[in-house]
């Protein structure tokens, strides 16, 4: 069963246009990446889906319901907000209750919700605290706590691991995904770090500009680009670019290769020069310039690699993708 | 910490010229307490001095409490006061959430033009508005007060509130939305809470002020059961003879209500709850 979906869906705030034609289904169950560089409107998308913000046109429904006109705590959904938003001077247990006391439910849900929701995080311990004296992981498992209790029909993250630090991040990551696997309720979650939403997504949206780019299972995307952009925008260090005329003579399309598909080889196509070399121990970036052409390789293992070398590179011609002009995949 | 930001000289000149000007400050009315307990001529004779056995008095405390209604001019001043700022909070928080909160044609405009009585003086349009409390027949009740107070109090109310509320989290207001929250809870259960010591802020300038004022309570209720205590405490001053004892006695006890409501106040902006609800 489909749990949402979006037809046509514009937005605009006075001249600017920040969301053009959004047409997206979600699956009941399914965890989707919201995923694009700053500005590209998945936030935008995300509150519209909400009721933070009204469409200026187009159709959202949520299961069956055509929600454009129901208010934010009818629609059947809960948010974990970047900032957490916890209601600071009202401690956990009533941050996590409010939503279902406005919904005049009986006490005994209300405590038994809580208590499960505290269980799942952990939480039983801090109850009793203000938000102010709880370290950031521990808000940001209160905030998730708040939207589980609601029994929400999807749930929706803005950026919630954006103010963790790296360690934190992870965990809370992987905390994350064994609780959709444990609720088996669609999420959708907003990030612009594309590890999140490669670990964490059965489908990524990648938007740009308020458009969709492209939609599919995370190596689909990897694997299969439609386009230049999205082949850019996923994968770490992102995919190298340049003329293809480097390689055949006379072809004016551009060639793209990912950092791990290029290996050292005497025979290989290219004599890069090493500009700069990132030694991370599982294995090493070189950075290398061929002609005006930065070109970034990934090397499994410990290279012993010196700036100013020239280094042999080859690749794989199955795993180099063409784009033309406009940036449209040339298969 | 910073070695520099600890230096003992620098503390110490900053609490000396703190301590100064405390003194300076406290002086005035240092000098009204001691002398309401002063006889007649022992002000004249030495203002400064502390009373002792002989010039120990409460001649001043006892013509006030015998002349005029005292007790009613304080409880005028007291409704007079508490009633404005109640007003001038309520709207003005209104005001400034729907400001700072909405997007709507002419918000701007609406802002500027609410902020503008902070530059013209109430004062000018005395003329203007006896005539409107003659025609509404509020003339000598304590309402021609409230509202003239009101009035003057919400164009600093509403700049500085719209300010400190444009501050407050626009996740935090979109979560209660989620939650069910209605747009009144939000500006009362959410807002209001975290803008507290902005209001404090707007209850002292609003407050002392209003508490002093001479020129309204002469001029729209001078009738006796709705003087105010500065009005109220006129009648000691005359042209020829001035009632010292009685004067410095009415003062003393008119400072004790703004300071009691001073200090709940201030203990408001002190206090900050923001910290933890947002990172």
């Amino acid at each position: 069963m489909t749990a949402l979906t979006l037809t046509d869906v514009n937005k605009s705030f006075g001249k600017v246009h920040v969301l053009k034609d959004i047409n997206i289904e979600i699956e009941e169950g399914e965890f989707v990446v919201f995923v694009g560089p700053s500005g590209c409107g998945k936030s935008t998308l995300l509150r519209v889906i909400a009721g933070l913000e009204d469409a200026s046109s187009g159709e959202i429904r949520i299961g069956e319901d055509v929600v454009n006109l129901t208010p934010p705590s009818k629609r059947g959904i809960a948010m974990v907000f970047q900032s957490y938003a916890l209601y600071p001077h009202l401690n956990v247990r009533k941050n996590m209750s409010l939503a279902l006391k406005q919904e005049k439910q009986p006490k005994e849900v209300i405590e038994q919700r809580v208590a499960e929701a505290s269980r799942m995080l952990s939480l039983e311990d801090y109850l009793d605290r203000f938000p102010s004296e709880l370290s950031g992981g521990q808000r940001q498992r209160v905030a998730i706590g708040r939207a589980i209790v609601r029994h929400p029909k999807i749930f929706l993250f803005d950026e919630p691991l954006s103010n963790l630090d790296a360690a934190l991040r992870m965990s809370t990551r992987i905390e994350i995904a064994s609780l959709h696997a444990q609720l088996g309720t669609s999420m959708i979650y907003v990030t612009h770090d594309q590890t999140e939403a490669m670990t964490l997504a059965d489908k990524i949206v990648v938007l740009r500009d308020g458009i969709v780019e492209q939609v599919g299972s995370p190596m689909e995307l990897y694997n299969n680009p439609a386009n230049k952009f999205v082949a850019g925008f996923l994968g770490s260090p992102a995919m190298n670019f340049f003329p293809a005329s480097l390689v055949r003579d006379g072809d004016t399309r551009t060639m793209g290769i990912r950092p791990e598909d290029l290996f050292q080889s005497d025979q290989g196509a290219f004599a890069a020069s090493v500009t700069h070399v990132e030694k991370l121990g599982g294995d090493t970036n070189v950075i290398a310039t061929i002609g005006d052409h930065n070109i970034t390789a990934r090397l499994f293992g410990q290279h012993d690699v010196a700036e100013g070398q020239i280094l042999q590179l080859g690749f794989d011609p199955a795993k180099a993708f063409y784009f033309t002009e406009d940036g449209a995949r040339d298969r | 910490m910073n070695k520099a930001r600890v230096n003992p000289l620098n503390t110490a000149a900053m609490h000396g010229a703190l301590i100064l000007y405390t003194l300076i400050a406290l002086f005035p009315v240092f000098v009204i307490l001691i002398n309401s307990f002063k006889t007649r001529k022992a002000i004249f004779r030495e203002p400064l001095a502390l009373p002792d056995g002989d010039s120990f008095s409460m001649i001043g405390y006892q013509t006030v409490m015998k002349q005029g209604d005292f007790f009613l001019y304080f409880q005028n001043s007291l409704i007079v006061t508490v009633a404005s700022l109640f007003f001038v909070l309520l709207f003005g928080a209104m005001a400034a959430f729907a400001l700072s909160e909405y997007r709507f044609k002419g918000n701007t405009l609406m802002g500027l033009y609410l902020a503008l009585g902070i530059m013209i003086p109430i004062r000018i349009g005395t003329v203007a508005i006896l005539e409107m409390m003659v025609a509404t027949g509020l003339v000598n009740s304590l309402w021609a007060l409230i509202l003239v107070y009101t009035a003057q109090g919400l164009p600093l109310a509403v700049f500085i509130l719209s300010e400190f509320m444009r501050q407050v989290s626009d996740d935090l207001k979109n979560a209660g939305r989620i939650d069910g929250l209605s747009e009144y809870a939000i500006f009362f259960k959410l807002v209001l809470p975290l803008v507290r010591p902005a209001m404090a802020t707007v209850a002292v300038f609003n407050m002392i002020p209003i508490w002093n004022d001479l020129w309204f309570p002469l001029i729209l209720a001078p009738a006796e059961e709705t003087k105010t205590l500065t009005l109220g405490s006129q009648v000691f001053i005359g042209q020829f003879v001035t009632d010292w004892n009685a004067v410095l006695s009415a003062l003393s006890m008119a400072i004790l209500p703004v300071l009691v409501l001073y200090v709940i106040f201030s203990r408001q902006l002190i206090r900050g709850i923001t910290s933890g609800a947002v990172k």
